[in-house]
């Protein structure tokens, strides 16, 4: 049942940077020799993804994330390792592959359908769907070359979702259309995993890796930096992000008879997403939960500054004279009335622990964070004195 | 849903070529090729009000200027339409499969980044365009035959499907070589248009065949006929043959001297035979290297 879908096993990619490459027989027979670099795109990566699983893969640009996927595609020949795959499989590293701009909607969809693998007849049965996702049922009959960018790129997406593969391999492709079409796209990926689908998504938007996948990994430099839970490779991206590299970092820890089950930080507009201005009150709201019953239950936090991963700022139920008590859910919520620290980026981490032996029951160390930026400034108005002279030309 | 058991395995070995497997996996993609063909076509005469009629022009143009030439040179060929006709319609097919075959790759050097597809369909669809012009053009060539009288004969006119087949997988061949060496080197473009215009001469197309038997009759190189050298070229096999299945008389009654080789039946059939069966072998070769650098193909591109 939980049989790997994608078996990637120690892969690599070099790509030869030529300079001066011969691309005629004259260059070949005069240059007895052309200068290449070596650039390796991806190195020793191994990685499985299981059937049915939703699969992230993120990482900065150039970190090999399209590699790997072209290289699984069968678009790319990897340089050393294997790479196993069940099932048939579908790409879409570009939406609309195969369009031309002479032929109309009607002709593009079916081209491109192909090319995707759908059969003449399952693209008959998903023509109206595709046209009406597409939203572009009065122009299906005109020649793409009239169409606006953002119909075309309706247009691919309509078709690429109506692809029916048991392997899916997403490239950056839901970034497209406005937030109702991406809306769309993703109540689309959705349905993928409802049917039992394969996917493995590439993408920039860490946040719907989270709500999304099962499972991630991020690569860096073409090496595998992380793999495992989507919460953790993320916070382990956005921890990369400020630069910083820990290799004794412990991301979580405890024997968990007490839990956390959520976090948020709220900022003054009541979301818990965005920057604050310095200055700003913010809110850490800690949802716990005990799993046996526990005395002298003790929830603390701390503030770390990202730029030096110093702890500036710490508060606790135990410090505050608090006894939780025994309990099956709380929510402790801690107030800080101003942020007063310079604008940057700032990690949270939550800890439950015994106030008296200090066992550790839950610890999530940095990873929840939140920015801080510059209040814009405002000058006030002051007297300027200004002189005047006129002359006569 | 349905779960497919097939499991692909890729590794930096470039996969050998297993013919069977390869075309399964062809036949697999082949709505790809027809859409592909489709494209191009439609493509090829978009906005223009004539369409289609366009390629029939051409082979009325070069019948034109042809007869014009052929009598002011004074080398009449009895019923030069059909003579010309019928190896011209074959030298298209080859020539304009070969032309854009070359450059299918290259064109297409979006999809090949971007899209997994046997990427053999790319020169396939090259010579699937090659093919509905011909198809066109022979329905042309038949309408005349009938309409004029000339009239179709047996038994040489089922050599048509030798001589046809052989065009095909020589087309084929060269096709899939041509725009897999383009790729590497991008002079083949320019070599093939300057090497298709000497082929063309070099064909019996315009003039008769029997011209050139009657010269290389005249001697022998290293105690072979000169003419065996002349026909190692295969589209000489090819057109003779389409010659022989259609214009079908070697020396027909009003003619002062042959026009086709003068040999048997027999003889034309046998030649053609031997060039399917090396182009068979030179369509192997082709495709095994094809497939063997079509891996790089989106690394190269």
């Amino acid at each position: 049942m939980n049989a790997s879908a994608i078996e990637v096993a120690d892969v690599s990619k070099r790509f030869r940077i030529y300079r001066d490459r011969p691309t005629s027989l004259k260059q070949r027979v005069l240059s007895s020799r052309s200068r290449a670099e070596d650039f390796w795109a991806l190195r020793d990566v191994a990685l499985d993804v299981r059937q049915g699983g939703t699969f992230g893969l993120i990482g900065h640009n150039g970190s090999g994330k399209t590699t790997l996927l072209k290289c699984v595609a069968g678009i790319l020949r990897p340089t050393s390792g294997t790479i196993r795959q069940r099932g048939r499989l579908a790409a879409l590293l570009e939406l609309g592959a195969g369009f031309h701009p002479e032929l109309t909607g009607r002709e593009n969809v079916y081209l491109n359908a192909s090319f995707l693998g759908l059969s003449r007849r399952q693209t008959d049965a998903a023509f109206d769907d595709i046209v009406a996702f597409a939203e572009l049922e009065d122009f299906i009959d005109n020649e793409v070359k009239f169409y606006s960018s953002g119909m075309l790129v309706r247009l691919g997406f309509a078709v690429a979702v109506h692809v029916e593969p048991d392997v899916l391999l997403i490239d950056e492709v839901l970034a497209v259309g406005d937030e109702a079409f991406q809306a769309k796209c993703l109540d689309r990926v959705r349905a993928f995993q409802r049917e039992g689908r394969t996917i493995v998504l590439v993408t920039h938007a860490l946040d719907t890796v989270i709500e999304i996948c099962d499972r991630a990994a991020m690569l860096h430099h073409g090496e595998l930096h992380a793999i495992g839970m989507p919460a953790d490779v993320v916070r382990e991206m956005r921890y990369v992000l400020l630069g910083v590299t820990d290799p004794n970092f412990v991301p979580e820890e405890g024997t968990r008879e007490a839990e956390i089950a959520e976090v948020q930080i709220v900022r003054p507009n009541g979301s818990s997403e965005g920057a604050i201005l310095r200055g700003d009150p913010l809110t850490i709201v800690i949802d716990v939960r005990q799993h046996e019953p526990l005395d002298e239950l003790d929830v603390d936090f701390a503030v770390l500054d990202g730029a030096t991963n110093h702890a500036v700022l710490d508060a606790g139920t135990s410090r505050a004279g608090l006894d939780l008590g025994r309990f099956e859910k709380k929510r402790v919520r801690f107030r800080i009335e101003a942020f007063p620290y310079e604008p940057g980026k700032y990690w949270v981490t939550v800890g439950l622990s015994n106030r008296a032996t200090g066992h550790l029951y839950h610890v999530q160390t940095q990873r929840y964070l939140f920015e801080v930026v510059d209040a814009p400034r405002v000058q006030e108005r002051v007297q300027v004195p200004v002189a005047v002279e006129v002359e006569d030309l | 849903m349905a779960t497919t058991t097939e499991t692909v395995e890729r590794t930096s070995e470039s996969p050998h070529l297993r013919v069977g497997e390869r075309l399964r996996i062809l036949a697999a993609h082949r709505e790809i090729l027809a859409n592909l063909v489709r494209k191009e076509l439609k493509v090829k005469y978009a906005a223009s009000v004539l369409g289609a009629v366009w390629s029939l022009l051409n082979p009325l143009v070069y019948l034109a200027v042809f007869s014009f030439v052929a009598k002011v040179l004074g080398a009449g060929i009895a019923n030069y339409p059909v003579y010309l006709l019928s190896g011209l319609l074959a030298w298209n097919l080859f020539s304009a499969s070969m032309g854009s075959g070359a450059r299918a790759v290259l064109d297409n050097a979006n999809l090949v980044k971007k899209v997994a597809f046997a990427r053999e369909i790319l020169p396939l669809s090259a010579v699937g365009v090659g093919l509905v012009d011909f198809a066109l053009q022979s329905a042309v060539l038949l309408l005349y035959v009938i309409v004029s009288g000339y009239g179709l004969h047996l038994p040489e006119l089922a050599l048509w499907p030798l001589a046809f087949v052989t065009l095909l997988v020589l087309t084929v061949t060269l096709s899939l070589w041509f725009s897999a060496l383009n790729v590497r080197y991008r002079d083949v473009g320019h070599l093939l248009n300057i090497a298709l215009l000497v082929w063309f001469w070099a064909t019996p197309i315009v003039y008769a065949e029997f011209q050139v038997q009657d010269l290389a009759q005249r001697g022998t190189w290293f105690g072979i006929p000169r003419l065996a050298f002349y026909m190692l070229n295969p589209m000489v096999d090819v057109v003779a043959g389409f010659h022989r299945a259609l214009y079908v008389f070697v020396q027909p009654v009003a003619a002062q001297e042959p026009v086709l080789f003068d040999g048997s039946l027999g003889w034309v059939a046998g030649v053609l035979t031997i060039t399917l069966v090396v182009s068979l072998v030179g369509l192997r070769l082709a495709w095994g290297y094809f497939f063997n650098r079509s891996g790089d193909f989106a690394e190269e591109l």
